[in-house]
């Protein structure tokens, strides 16, 4: 990982974008077991339709973890100061996700220079499923 | 409607211990490669005291509760009306495999929108470490289809 320069960030610069492949069922039934999410409505087609679902959906918290790796990707973890998603439409079993990110704000808090970031995740049609924010800090 | 009267409410504090092979299968599952995640010598190499819990990992480690539908129990709610809404970490100390964490969750709200269709049930956990220093918070915002 190439250590991030404060001073040489402006306002909307951009993080590398991250991209996956078309989510499976597989994946969301290793997403269930690992993150001990077990809601029958992501891996139960019989419980999603019962439920008045058309089958079964990605956990939000999937998609927030690929936006965890966006961060990650980018900056040591414990310079993660806040992370805070809104899941504004669900992801689909075959959805191919694309995370993206972007400086809005340069600050200081209690002498800690920060960076604000707005964060998106969008599927292969462009259709927003997670806004999101980020705060990353410089300590020193 | 869901009873407003539990804004307030705490629900059962818990512990849960951080473990390496589950952190394996977490990375497996969203497709972490970055061995910092899974070894800890690239972690120590990387400035990291161990391996690190991924940014949301705490809200998995939050469904270790002994009862991890004691929230939807007590305002009964059917799960297969409910959506995650939001989420959100407040990062204050780092935590790592080997750490037993300790969540205090809360009813922060309970709202209701375009005429009760939907409801909103907002829970925010504390979690803390051994020493007792505060690891991070947490708010979870639930969105429940009524109709």
């Amino acid at each position: 990982m190439t250590a991030i320069n404060y001073d040489s960030l402006n306002v909307g610069d951009a993080l590398p974008v991250l991209a996956t492949r078309p989510i499976s069922r597989l994946d969301l039934a290793l997403y269930c077991g690992a993150s001990g999410d077990h809601n029958p409505i992501h891996v139960d087609i019989d419980f999603a339709k019962g439920a008045g679902m058309p089958d079964v959906f990605a956990h939000g918290m999937l998609s927030m973890a690929f936006l965890g790796r966006l961060l990650t990707d980018w900056v040591p973890q414990h310079q993660l100061r806040e992370y805070s998603v809104r899941f504004v439409a669900i992801t689909h079993v075959g959805d191919a996700i694309t995370c993206t990110g972007e400086v809005v704000e340069k600050f200081e808090h209690n002498g800690e220079r920060r960076l604000k970031l707005v964060l998106a995740t969008k599927n292969q049609n462009d259709e927003i499923k997670l806004k999101g924010e980020a705060v990353i800090g410089f300590p020193g | 409607m869901i009873d407003t009267s539990f804004i307030g409410a705490a629900l059962p504090a818990f512990s849960a211990d951080v473990e390496a092979g589950r952190l394996r299968f977490f990375a497996k599952a969203i497709g972490q490669a970055d061995p910092v995640y899974l070894d800890e010598q690239a972690a120590r190499a990387a400035g990291f005291d161990g391996i690190p819990v991924p940014p949301t990992f705490l809200f998995c480690l939050e469904m270790e509760s002994p009862n991890p539908a004691a929230l939807r129990e007590m305002l009964n709610i059917d799960i297969g009306r409910v959506l995650h809404g939001e989420q959100q970490f407040v990062y204050h100390a780092p935590a790592y495999v080997g750490d037993r964490l300790t969540f205090t969750p809360t009813v922060a709200d309970i709202y209701a929108k375009k005429g009760g269709a939907l409801e909103f049930v907002v829970r925010d956990t504390r979690v803390t470490n051994r020493r007792d220093e505060l690891v991070a918070e947490l708010r979870c915002v639930t969105v429940v289809r009524n109709g």
